[in-house]
């Protein structure tokens, strides 16, 4: 696949057909990966502040820390994990029908994300409101009766929780915008770069739960 | 055109009409505003940054009148809080920072590498929309809800938790203008790594480029840091989430520690570029190629990197453990041999060359005697011992203006002078901008050499009133931001009157080398009618054909 856009980036690089004088629209695939993975870098190091804070008040807080994760549903941790790692094989699934030029059924995997998605919220809707309800939550009544480490525990639990959910609701955003330039024919077998880009910002979104699950709801 | 760097003025070939004229399909102040011209947008940063600099230097008036005399001289204490706090976030986070790259590094670079625009021109496009709602947010954030920020640029906590001002909109702006500042930073990293022109290797690169590039990759590692950081203020303002405040557990040391890792690194997003402008400069008027190109080049990465590494320095006095101390202490002094290669280089280009000292040759000296000032102050701060008798003094706010405004300001000055020219094809009056640039430069010391001996006496920064003894520190030192104020005005009032009024520059005015050169001033819309290929190095004059038409402005 990488082979299919060197050939692009060959032909396309050096020039370009204007459509307007004044506007530069150039294609230069390797470009446009290079853009995103600088991007990805970006993201990995906002959530890195975050591990970086996570990291340094396990220290203080060692036994804080383990009365608060036990708190958390292991259960939906899980099925939320196993939600988003089949929704990341289903990009990569999509990427490769679109390059065997089988629109319907690339189209079809990045429903299956889309529902994913959706389904990771709505479990994580739940798991808040309940949380919630019990009283758990910044300046709320039962997190008052807590311990300081409790506390930060689930300060950073709220923060780097919603943040992630945030993540993946601009994922959902993007992969729809993929979806309808893909109906449109504007991504196509041999210009599929932004699906592909949107698909590393997926794994992403992915990559970083893969982190917050063990540590959050896990370790006790 | 085979040979990228001889610099024959090429003279506007019928057909190629400058970027300023040019057809596009939107019309009038459209054609400004949807533009996804890397020089168009440049010239827009350049227009909105000159506006905030002139607010932020008034408000450093202000400041320095207070400072006249002991006591409530113009201002209250609120006022006075008030008002450094905003001249801070304003010069650092709209102006210092975004200043070079931003404004040349749109500008010139593309042009410099041989291209016809950055990788990605509609999210350059982006950028500045960011960068002007962080702007119009930060001013919005002073006249509305219960007054303007007071906590200082660096909005520590837990008082920035605490302050019932305005703190978490001033913030939401720094978060707004570090999202602008990370898309500019990937986008020229991208650039220069697709869209060099044939035969500009990396080691072919003006050295403007080279500090671009260090720069844009500290842009892009160090930004999403502080931006996470200033969320987590906001959100403890608001929801009490705990992780900074010391009432609910949190450790306000982190913060400190998470808003320097970025902090830090963003003092060499100020000076990288900066500094490869005095190489572009220095080796155009000594007439002759820079001195150790390949120590500059590599001595930006180190700087770059181990820049990284140094933030421990700001949080000495904050109860760090000693060894992290010792650590940090050391880590910083190593910053000073890149930074001193350079230096030491750029005095060697010197030395034999035909020195010609125009007005951007004037700020670059000024530059490196000033800048040596304030580089060689930040050693004394980066030693334990001094550092302990030092810190919040007024030796410091000494020490970052001159590295600082020094630094990054007066090559600011300097690029502005030095390609006046190729932005907007017109010449400035030579003799009045070296006259405003020594008045500035007499005014800048006088302005903060009297606040080094103030500091090192125990006069504290952030302060509104002082005892009587400081007195006559202050005096000079706000006599001097007159005399300063007034060589800057100067500055501007010349450049303005040259851009109605100055001669027609020539494509080549000044006998440089590199690539921006070779094209008419103004360029025109994509910078090159045909791709050059790039034989030599950035800097060789072998070769180079003598332009015929010499230094207009001289006549
Ligand atoms: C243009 C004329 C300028 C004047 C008259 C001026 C004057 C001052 C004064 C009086 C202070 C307050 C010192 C204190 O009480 O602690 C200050 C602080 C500061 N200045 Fe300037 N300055 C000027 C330009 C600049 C420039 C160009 C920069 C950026 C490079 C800059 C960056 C800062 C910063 C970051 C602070 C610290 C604010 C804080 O304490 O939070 N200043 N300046
Ligand atoms: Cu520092």
């Amino acid at each position: 696949m990488s082979q299919n856009s060197e050939v692009v980036v060959h032909q396309e690089h050096v020039h370009e057909a204007h459509a307007h004088v004044g506007e530069h629209v150039h294609r230069d695939d390797m470009g446009s990966k290079m853009g995103m993975w600088l991007f990805l870098f970006t993201e990995v190091l906002l959530f890195g502040g975050m591990f970086i804070l996570y990291a340094s008040y396990r220290f203080i807080y060692s036994d804080a820390y383990k009365v608060a994760a036990a708190e958390l549903d292991t259960y939906i941790g899980t099925i939320n994990t196993i939600i988003l790692l089949a929704s990341s094989c289903a990009v990569v699934l999509g990427i490769v029908a679109l390059q065997r030029k089988n629109k319907g059924l690339c189209l079809g995997f990045l429903w299956f994300t889309q529902a994913c998605g959706a389904a990771f919220m709505v479990n994580k809707y739940f798991e808040w409101t309940h949380k919630i309800h019990l009283g758990i939550y910044p300046k709320g009544p039962a997190l008052a009766d807590m311990s300081e480490g409790e506390v930060v525990f689930f300060g950073l639990y709220y923060v780097m929780t919603g943040l992630h959910g945030l993540h993946i609701i601009v994922g959902m955003i993007f992969i729809g915008t993929i979806m309808v330039m893909i109906q449109k024919n504007k991504i196509t077998h041999d210009n599929y770069q932004k699906l592909e880009n949107a698909g590393l910002y997926w794994h992403l979104v992915d990559v970083i739960w893969i982190f917050l699950f063990p540590l959050f709801y896990l370790i006790h | 055109m085979a040979n990228g760097s001889i610099a024959v003025p090429a003279e506007p070939k019928g057909k190629l009409v400058d970027f300023y004229k040019q057809e596009s399909k939107h019309k009038g102040i459209w054609s400004w505003l949807l533009t996804v011209d890397h020089k168009r947008i440049g010239l827009m940063y350049l227009l909105v940054m000159i506006g905030f600099f002139l607010t932020a230097m008034t408000f450093g008036f202000l400041m320095r009148l207070e400072m006249l005399t002991p006591g409530a001289t113009i201002m209250k204490p609120q006022t006075y809080n008030t008002l450094f706090t905003l001249h801070g976030v304003i010069m650092v986070f709209l102006f210092i920072i975004p200043g070079v790259p931003a404004v040349f590094g749109n500008f010139i670079m593309p042009i410099q590498i041989g291209a016809k625009d950055v990788i990605f021109p509609r999210l350059n496009l982006l950028s500045w929309y960011l960068y002007i709602a962080g702007g119009i947010i930060a001013l919005i954030s002073l006249f509305t809800g219960t007054g303007a920020a007071d906590t200082g640029w660096t909005f520590y906590v837990p008082y920035s938790i605490r302050t019932t001002t305005n703190v978490s909109l001033t913030v939401f702006a720094a978060f707004v203008l570090g999202f602008s500042s990370i898309l500019t930073g990937l986008n020229f990293i991208t650039t220069i790594h697709r869209m060099r022109a044939p035969g500009m290797t990396f080691f072919k690169m003006p050295l403007f480029c080279w500090g671009i590039y260090g720069t844009a990759w500290i842009q892009v590692l160090a930004t999403p840091v502080i931006g996470i950081t200033l969320v987590l203020v906001i959100l403890e303002r608001t929801l009490g989430i705990g992780v900074f405040d010391p009432a609910l557990g949190g450790d306000p040391l982190l913060y400190q520690h998470l808003f320097w890792i970025y902090s830090h690194p963003a003092v060499y997003i100020m000076i990288l570029p900066a500094m490869g402008v005095v190489s572009d400069i220095i080796a155009t008027f000594s007439r002759k190629p820079i001195f150790g190109y390949t120590p500059i080049a590599m001595s930006t990465l180190a700087i770059a990197l181990v820049g990284y590494l140094v933030w421990g320095h700001h949080m000495f006095s904050a109860g760090t453990s000693d060894t992290s101390n010792v650590i940090f202490s050391l880590l910083t002094f190593l910053v000073a041999i890149p930074t001193g290669v350079k230096v030491f280089n750029w005095v060697a280009s010197l030395y034999r060359g035909s020195i010609e000292v125009t007005a951007p040759m004037l700020y670059a000296l000024c530059f490196i005697f000033v800048f040596s000032i304030g580089g060689l102050t930040g050693l004394v701060l980066g030693t334990l011992n001094t550092d302990i008798h030092l810190t919040d003094t007024y030796f410091v706010v000494a020490h970052f203006h001159y590295v600082m405004f020094g630094g990054m300001g007066i090559l600011f000055f300097a690029s502005l002078h030095y390609w006046f020219p190729k932005m907007f094809g017109r010449m400035y009056n030579e003799k009045v901008a070296k006259l405003a640039c020594i008045i500035f430069v007499i005014g800048f010391n006088g302005l903060y050499f009297p606040m080094f001996i103030a500091g090192y006496l125990g006069m504290p920064r952030r302060y509104y009133d002082y005892l009587p003894e400081f007195q006559v520190y202050h005096v000079i030192s706000t006599v001097g931001s007159w005399i300063m104020i007034s060589g800057i005005l100067l500055m501007f009032a010349n450049l303005l009157r040259g851009l109605r009024q100055g001669a027609v520059a020539p494509a080549n005015p000044w006998d440089s080398t590199t690539l921006e050169w070779t094209v008419p001033s103004p360029p025109p819309m994509e910078n090159f009618e045909e791709i050059p290929v790039v034989t030599k190095g950035p800097y060789d004059r072998e070769g180079l054909i003598e332009s015929k038409v010499k230094h207009q402005l001289k006549h």
